[in-house]
């Protein structure tokens, strides 16, 4: 019988795809530590631009806390059918033209995707200059929440990457949607 | 009152709060909480605005921070802001940072707009 999963498969495929990080689970504040020392030690060995190195050490954090503080909200939806819904993905590729992509997956209340949604598109339509002076009034306008979020996550990300954010949504059951979203640095 | 000094950890970065007038935030400011890290710096400031110094020199060379640090740190500059605008302490802020780091110059830019202090921006080599 044939061994399920076949690692050696899941192997040559993170290698082609040149996945140099690659985590399923929850995201804790132990793991998050980890994930910046990995990371950071990695992009030195490969003597990555140090300029490169901050972008994608920057967009890293943020999004694996986007992700941390979502978490949080979402344990007060628990939800019987779906007890993993804290769980979540999160893979960094280096490409050969040295291109990198974060992607993150995390599930999402359905009812918030509409939001969520219009609100990346948003981003996306605005040039560099329209996300700064965002970022700038989002910084000055709005309050912090006890866990210390403004929203500004994603718009940092944005700003950070110079490039459009690609996302989807995958419906899981009911309640959930799975969220997916792919940051790209040059 | 008595000095603050926090030693920069792996999320968190060097402060100083010196009752003499210098403030210093320096490294990396990327903890989950921020508003668990910054309350005890807000506090000192707070007790500090009701009889400071002439001048309050203050030293910001952060490597990055997360945009929850960020608005901690505005939080922190408009502390510094109300002191000024008091007129009890003359504050300047001195914002350095790496040369070549272009996203963390338009950062210092992005609070020189917001706050009404004095405020330079320089590359710290």
């Amino acid at each position: 019988m044939k061994p399920a999963p076949d690692i050696y498969s899941i192997y040559q495929m993170m290698e082609r795809e040149h996945i140099i990080l690659s985590f399923k689970g929850h995201i804790t504040k132990e793991l998050m530590s980890s994930v910046y020392q990995i990371i950071d030690s990695r992009l030195d060995a490969i003597d990555e631009h140090p300029k490169k190195k901050k972008k994608v050490y920057n967009i890293l954090v943020e999004s694996l806390q986007n992700i941390y503080h979502h978490m949080d909200e979402l344990q007060q939806e628990e939800d019987p059918e779906h007890s993993t819904s804290r769980d979540a993905m999160f893979m960094i590729v280096r490409g050969e033209d040295g291109i990198y992509k974060i992607h993150t997956g995390n599930y999402v209340l359905k009812s918030k995707c509409d939001l969520l949604q219009t609100r990346i598109d948003e981003i996306n339509g605005m040039s560099p200059e329209e996300l700064r002076a965002h970022y700038v009034d989002r910084l000055n306008t709005t309050e912090l929440s006890a866990k210390g979020g403004a929203g500004l996550g994603i718009i940092d990300i944005a700003r950070k990457s110079g490039n459009k954010l690609g996302y989807s949504f995958n419906p899981v059951s009911e309640k959930f949607s799975f969220f997916s979203l792919i940051v790209s640095i040059d | 009152m008595e000095n603050l000094s926090l030693i920069a950890g792996p999320k968190t970065p060097h402060v100083l709060l010196d009752q003499s007038g210098v403030i210093e935030l320096k490294g990396k400011s990327i903890p989950e909480n921020s508003v668990e890290f910054y309350k005890p710096v807000f506090d000192w400031l707070d007790a500090y605005a009701t009889n400071p110094k002439p001048a309050t020199k203050v030293l910001v060379a952060l490597e990055y921070f997360n945009t929850s640090s960020s608005k901690c740190i505005l939080d922190v500059f408009r502390k510094l802001e109300a002191i000024h605008k008091s007129g009890k302490s003359a504050v300047s802020i001195s914002w350095l940072y790496d040369d070549e780091d272009e996203d963390m110059m338009e950062t210092g830019e992005d609070y020189q707009t917001i706050v009404k202090v004095p405020f330079t921006i320089s590359k710290s080599s």
